[in-house]
């Protein structure tokens, strides 16, 4: 467990206020977005998508098979990846063959998931990201903060400070001139790339096309301006047929961004057609299982492939709203990490991933596709406590003496009463405060330090009950 | 390799066998259109105002060609090739590149004109979004390289809702590689959220709906 960043992060004023800021605006636009007077049939939008996902998982060959026939009929291939390694080889095979030296990317996880950039870049081929907060990450040399908003916990003079190192031009403030500054570095990119690598937001089964949502017209570009368009896309974006975006789109956008649509939505089915005097001229669909398949086996926690990554959770999540998007173990942040990055890496890796949570239940009441991300931290927290890494003899004794005691109602009362009778009372029924010396181990220390404990009641609940029923 | 790998495994996870049948995916019925043409434009108007897009509604294609030419301001364009913006006169207007064929010669010009003009298959009432589907006609570039995009439909091509789209173009890959949803200008808020318009796209949009 990172505890420094974790305290870092907890410590740093303005990071806090950051991430308190965007998080906070993104939920009040979601709220707006999916009220009542303007979406009446949320709730049933929500149903359906779960139920679309579900089937449509629950059959995942059967529509990979359908994908790719579809795909190949418009001219396009489809590229089947175990891992990042075989990503890598693929792309940069191709550029190989292809004479290509410069890629443009836009913004996709699945790319960030097998780390593509610095194994393209590791063989000298030059990939660039497009995405105005990808690009400043790039630059700046992290990973994305959160699932759609990758620069949230950078304030304008870090950018300024980042463009000013790594680019040389003139220290600029304001967001509006620095993304003139980006916009003309990256339109020469677009122009002169060879490959267009873009993500997917969905794999349309009946269409053998992948639909790419975003603002600013980066994805466009990187899909329309080079020769060739490679979309990477974990196994799981698949959905049956086209018309289904007539519910995803509604949920997506608003859940991301609180947008009805995002600005551009594009619908992409293989490379230009005959008499087209523009786009791709070659179309590939690379479809990555890097550990898919395991989930995929897990009956009871596959719904974690549901995941549209529009990143609700995260914004509505007490604990990453505190701790923000680096402390967790992999790129994916927030609920949604902290039950896929166990699933795909092991429980054993990262076991306390699954208990920084408080249980809340918010994720799983904004998830637009209804992934009931508490029941899954649940399963997983049992399976750590079944693993190695979990294990703990004073844990489980504690845990068998307790239910030993619940079970025995004459214990249990007796112990209560003794603890009333032991428990320190600080004069005039004040509240705890601090403890005697005696109990001041670590955890209680410690969680006292934050909270506080009201004094001991007189009487037991019990002992009211029995003197009321002997009324 | 990893095609039948991936494959059997995704199989072996389901407990499903090569070629078992599916069942039909859960229906979900779409909602048809239902407000009339100047419900549709009202509509289209405000949603599309709101995200800083401009519209102006001309009575016939004969008065589209000076509405198109007064928001160029003289400023250089590429046009893309539909029957529609040559029956609006937009061919003629000076100062429209019109009839480029060349891959070549179109990329440069969108690369460097100040504005695309292109029409649309559809609008989007619902959204203010402009459905692009590209073809011989109606290239990819023209809305997307110049900072300025101006799109020139008929009123009638307005639909109400995504759900009229999926119901009216069900099978889009069947009419060409690429549809572009396109609602608004290009924009982002990727520093301190603070919205910033004309990132990577243009940062300006201006519709022109000809009623005739």
């Amino acid at each position: 467990m990172k505890n420094n960043g974790i305290a870092e992060t907890v410590s740093n004023a303005n990071l806090q206020l950051a991430i308190y800021t965007a998080t906070g605006r993104l939920i009040t636009k979601r709220q707006t977005a999916v009220a009542d007077a303007v979406l009446p049939n949320y709730q049933e939008l929500r149903s359906v998508a779960n139920e679309i996902k579900r089937h449509t998982i629950d059959h995942l060959d059967h529509y990979l098979e359908q994908f790719e026939a579809a795909v190949q009929s418009h001219g396009g291939k489809v590229v089947y990846c175990q891992n990042g390694t075989d990503v890598a080889d693929f792309v940069l095979g191709l550029a190989k063959e292809r004479g290509a030296h410069l890629v443009v990317k836009s913004k996709s996880m699945t790319t960030e998931e097998v780390d593509l950039n610095e194994r393209l870049e590791h063989h000298e081929l030059e990939a660039v990201e497009t995405d105005l907060g990808e690009y400043i990450l790039q630059l700046a040399h992290q990973r994305p903060y959160h699932i759609v908003a990758p620069a949230l916990h950078m304030t304008r003079y870090d950018v300024a400070d980042v463009f000013t190192e790594t680019l040389g031009v003139q220290r600029e403030t304001e967001p509006e001139n620095q993304t003139k500054i980006a916009r003309s570095v990256l339109r020469q990119k677009f122009l002169d790339a060879g490959i267009g690598i873009t993500g997917a937001n969905f794999l349309v089964a009946d269409s053998g096309a992948v639909v790419v949502v975003e603002n600013e017209g980066n994805a466009r570009l990187s899909s329309s301006a080079p020769r060739i368009h490679i979309a990477i896309a974990g196994i799981e974006k698949m959905i049956p047929r086209a018309t289904d975006l007539a519910v995803f789109l509604k949920l997506l956008g608003r859940s991301a961004t609180g947008q009805p649509l995002t600005v551009y939505t594009s619908f992409l089915s293989g490379p230009r057609r005959g008499g087209d005097i523009d786009g791709p001229d070659e179309f590939y669909v690379v479809l990555l299982n890097n550990g898919r398949t395991r989930l995929l086996a897990d009956a009871e926690k596959r719904e974690s492939l549901y995941c549209i990554r529009c990143g609700a959770c995260l914004n509505h999540c007490p604990v990453y709203r505190k701790i923000g998007g680096h402390n967790y173990p992999w790129v994916y942040s927030g609920p949604i990490g902290a039950i896929i990055t166990p699933q795909f890496h092991g429980v054993g890796k990262d076991p306390w991933l699954p208990f920084a949570s408080s249980l809340c239940g918010a994720c799983a009441e904004v998830c637009p596709v209804k992934i009931d991300i508490p029941k899954i931290l649940l399963a997983l927290r049992s399976e750590v406590k079944q693993s190695a890494a979990g294990r703990s003899r004073v844990e489980k004794a504690s845990f068998q003496v307790f239910a030993w005691v619940m079970v025995h109602p004459r214990i249990f009362s007796w112990l209560g009463a003794m603890a009333a009778r032991l428990a320190p009372r600080p004069a005039g029924g004040a509240w705890l405060k601090k403890l005697p010396r005696a109990f001041a181990a670590p955890p209680l220390a410690k969680w006292l330090s934050q909270r506080d404990l009201p004094p001991p009641a007189p009487k037991s609940f019990r002992q009211l009950w029995k003197e009321r029923q002997g009324k | 390799m990893s095609r039948e790998a991936i494959l059997s495994q995704v199989r072996t996870a389901l407990g499903r066998k090569s070629g078992q049948p599916v069942p039909p995916p859960p229906a979900w019925p779409l909602q048809p259109g239902s407000m009339d043409t100047p419900a549709r434009i009202e509509l289209f108007t405000s949603r599309l105002e709101a995200l800083n897009g401009k519209v102006r509604r001309v009575p016939s294609t004969q008065d589209a060609a000076a509405v198109v030419s007064e928001i160029l301001a003289g400023r250089d364009a590429v046009a893309a090739q539909t029957a529609f913006l040559e029956a609006c006169g937009v061919s003629a207007i000076p100062g429209v590149l019109w009839g480029v064929t060349d891959p070549a010669q179109w990329r440069q010009a969108c690369a460097t004109a100040s504005v695309g003009i292109t029409s649309a298959s559809y609008g989007i009432a619902d959204t203010g979004t402009l459905v692009t589907i590209a073809g011989p006609s109606e290239p990819r570039l023209a809305s997307l390289l110049p900072p300025v995009h101006i799109a020139v439909i008929p009123a009638a091509s307005i639909l109400c809702s995504l759900d009229e789209l999926f119901l009216t173009v069900p099978e889009p890959a069947k009419l060409s590689s690429s549809m572009v949803l396109i609602t608004g200008p290009s924009r982002t808020a990727d520093i301190e959220q603070i919205l910033v318009r004309g990132v990577h796209g243009p940062g300006e949009i201006h519709v022109v709906i000809v009623e005739g």
